[in-house]
């Protein structure tokens, strides 16, 4: 398991080469001059000198690059050109947010995918099986933004009961935040849940038709025994990896549902950023979700071989 | 191993028939995947002959006919400038489904090769190309894709560009798994017993055998790149006003929720039908193909 983990880990650093120097090609991707599209609509010469220096403008591009990696193992990712403050701070302060966001989501799309997929496994073939296999389906099939309108249009408008927009902290009103969220979460938790589901179904329905699943029901045990506590349990191993994947999907959504809700999270930031060309933020957001997206990934790995018995 | 491969095929299918008609025929018996082509094509047709099915000019505004509700004179009602939403609904087809048949075609040709090649090749060159598809699928689809929208700057071709590169690696991904699968089959060996050049074993003997599977991620890639699209418009970063797409009908809609309502409904139902028509349709093309279902 050692050689494994040393493997696993080893091949983060090519990856994460790799995604750097990605990350740091998107700036060669601007028309013209950087330092001119970074200074704004102003195009102040002084501002554009300034730009030229602070970011090595003049020096040769390996030169550049290496600088800024350096810069970003402290931690400096540079600052917002709109809003003049060190972008790790601006990321940190939206992160609880998304997260909130994020966390909430991942509960909804449990809560909903893995019975669903247990159901479609049990009942495999049935009409269970199919309606739960075209709920799936429609759930990947909704746009989220648009699921989110309709929300809106049904609980906010039409019935009232459901703050529309905007974001209350929890230090400051539990209730209003969790009223604010429930509508956001669920639209987020949906995309996830449908795809939650079609792992646990196909991994319940491996697990099911295993030696140690027919011995378990010869020995006369409870269906719902054989269920919850043989085939559940072994089930789960692959759906935690799987859901690992689902990350970026779960970060991809919460940009739109963000967006469609109006909170101020990691996905208005950098699209707002967007607007503003505020390029440095861009590159930091990009940064930091691919940097989480490969750690959370590695844990998953190391999880699958730390509660499979039979890789250990 | 005879009988393996003997059983997993039905028993009414007659013998000697070719592969791609066996799949149509296997296809064609699916209700779902069925409906999927009907209203795939559909939309197909609509978009095509927007000019003559649309009633109305998609960019006509009207200020007699501002957010007026759905009525005889229009169907699905009008704007917050008077516009008709049938008609930009029929125009805005256009968008995305070129959208979703340019960026798959460019994911495709970007990703194929690459795959064909890692997978052939293999060694370090392989290893250092799977670094890089790692680095581009750990970045989450739609961040690298307005990542790269924003840096080129929004318009719909450079959001064809930036959903065809964030789907290249899958497709890459996918080709690679299939050569190595295949690579040492009898008839690949054979080929080059034969001496055959590398790139004719590849292009000839390899490739024509992983077709199947790219087909079906294809169709799914599809739909995928048209929620891609829609989304990169409702943030503004795709298909730019006044030339209407679903993506920005939503985004504008969004404003006007509680005064008109419908502005709100079609788009969005309109992406949902074509997208989950491509899915029914990719979900019964991978039964259709793959020899072990029936």
């Amino acid at each position: 398991m050692t050689t494994f983990l040393l493997r696993r880990i080893a091949l983060i650093v090519p990856t994460l080469f790799f995604v750097s120097l990605l990350i740091f090609g998107l700036q060669q991707l601007l028309p013209g001059d950087p330092a001119i599209a970074l200074a704004g609509e102003d195009r102040d010469p002084a501002v554009i000198a300034f730009l030229r220096q602070k970011y090595h403008l003049d020096d040769p591009l390996p030169m550049r690059y290496a600088l800024w990696v350096e810069g970003v193992a402290r931690g400096d990712l540079g600052e917002s050109i709109r809003i003049k403050r060190p972008v790790f701070d601006l990321m940190t302060e939206k992160l609880p947010v998304t997260g909130e966001l994020a966390l909430m989501a991942l509960l909804i799309a449990l809560a909903i995918g893995l019975p669903a997929g247990i159901i479609a496994a049990v009942n495999n073939g049935t009409v269970m099986d199919y309606g739960v296999s075209m709920a799936a389906l429609w759930g990947l099939s909704i746009p989220n933004f648009w699921l989110g309108i309709l929300l809106i249009l049904l609980f906010s408008v039409e019935l009232g009961l459901l703050p529309a927009s905007g974001f209350v902290s929890p230090t400051e009103s539990l209730k209003q935040n969790l009223l604010t969220m429930v509508m956001p979460a669920f639209v987020l938790g949906n995309a996830i849940a449908a795809g939650m589901m079609r792992h646990m179904r196909s991994a319940m329905l491996q697990v099911l038709s295993t030696d140690f699943v027919r011995t378990a029901r010869a020995k006369g045990l409870p269906e719902i025994w054989v269920i919850l506590r043989h085939a559940l349990r072994n089930a789960l191993i692959p759906v935690v990896t799987l859901s690992a994947l689902d990350f970026g999907a779960l970060l991809s959504g919460a940009v739109l549902t963000e967006q469609v809700f109006t909170i101020p999270g990691f996905g208005k930031l950098i699209v707002d950023a967007v607007f503003n060309r505020d390029y440095a933020v861009v590159q930091g957001v990009v940064l930091f979700t691919a940097f989480a997206y490969i750690m959370l990934n590695l844990i998953a790995d190391i999880a699958y071989v730390v509660l499979n018995p039979r890789l250990r | 191993m005879a009988t393996e491969i003997l059983t997993g095929i039905a028993s009414d299918e007659p013998i000697g028939e070719p592969p791609w008609l066996r799949a149509v025929r296997r296809l064609v018996r699916r209700p779902t995947a069925m409906i999927g082509v009907a209203v795939i094509v559909l939309f197909i047709l609509a978009a095509v002959a927007a000019p003559l099915l649309a009633p109305y000019d998609p960019l006509a505004t009207n200020w007699a006919a501002v957010r007026k509700a759905p009525s005889a004179a229009h169907l699905f009602g009008t704007d917050e400038i008077g516009r008709d939403v049938l008609a930009r609904i029929i125009w805005g087809g256009r968008a995305s489904l070129l959208a979703g048949l340019v960026s798959v075609m460019l994911a495709l040709a970007l990703g194929v090769p690459v795959g064909l090649v890692s997978g052939y090749v293999g060694g370090i060159l392989d290893g250092t190309i799977m670094r890089l598809i790692d680095a581009m699928l750990a970045i989450p689809f739609l961040i690298l894709a307005i990542a790269l929208a924003a840096f080129l700057g929004p318009s719909l071709t450079n959001a064809m560009i930036a959903i065809g590169i964030t789907q290249m690696p899958i497709f890459a991904r996918l080709t690679r798994g299939q050569v190595l699968s295949v690579k040492h089959e009898d008839y690949v060996e054979a080929a080059r017993a034969v001496g055959n050049p590398q790139y004719r074993i590849v292009l000839r003997h390899i490739f024509p055998n992983i077709v199947p599977p790219l087909l079906v991620q294809a169709t799914l890639a599809t739909a995928t790149a048209i929620i891609a699209e829609a989304s990169l418009s409702f943030l503004g970063l795709g298909q730019q006003p006044p030339t209407p797409s679903w993506g920005s009908m939503l985004n504008t809609a969004k404003n006007f929720m509680t005064q008109a309502p419908w502005m709100a409904i079609w788009p969005g139902l309109a992406i949902f039908s074509l997208v989950l028509s491509l899915n029914l349709f990719g979900d019964g093309l991978r039964d259709a193909l793959d020899p072990r279902r029936e």
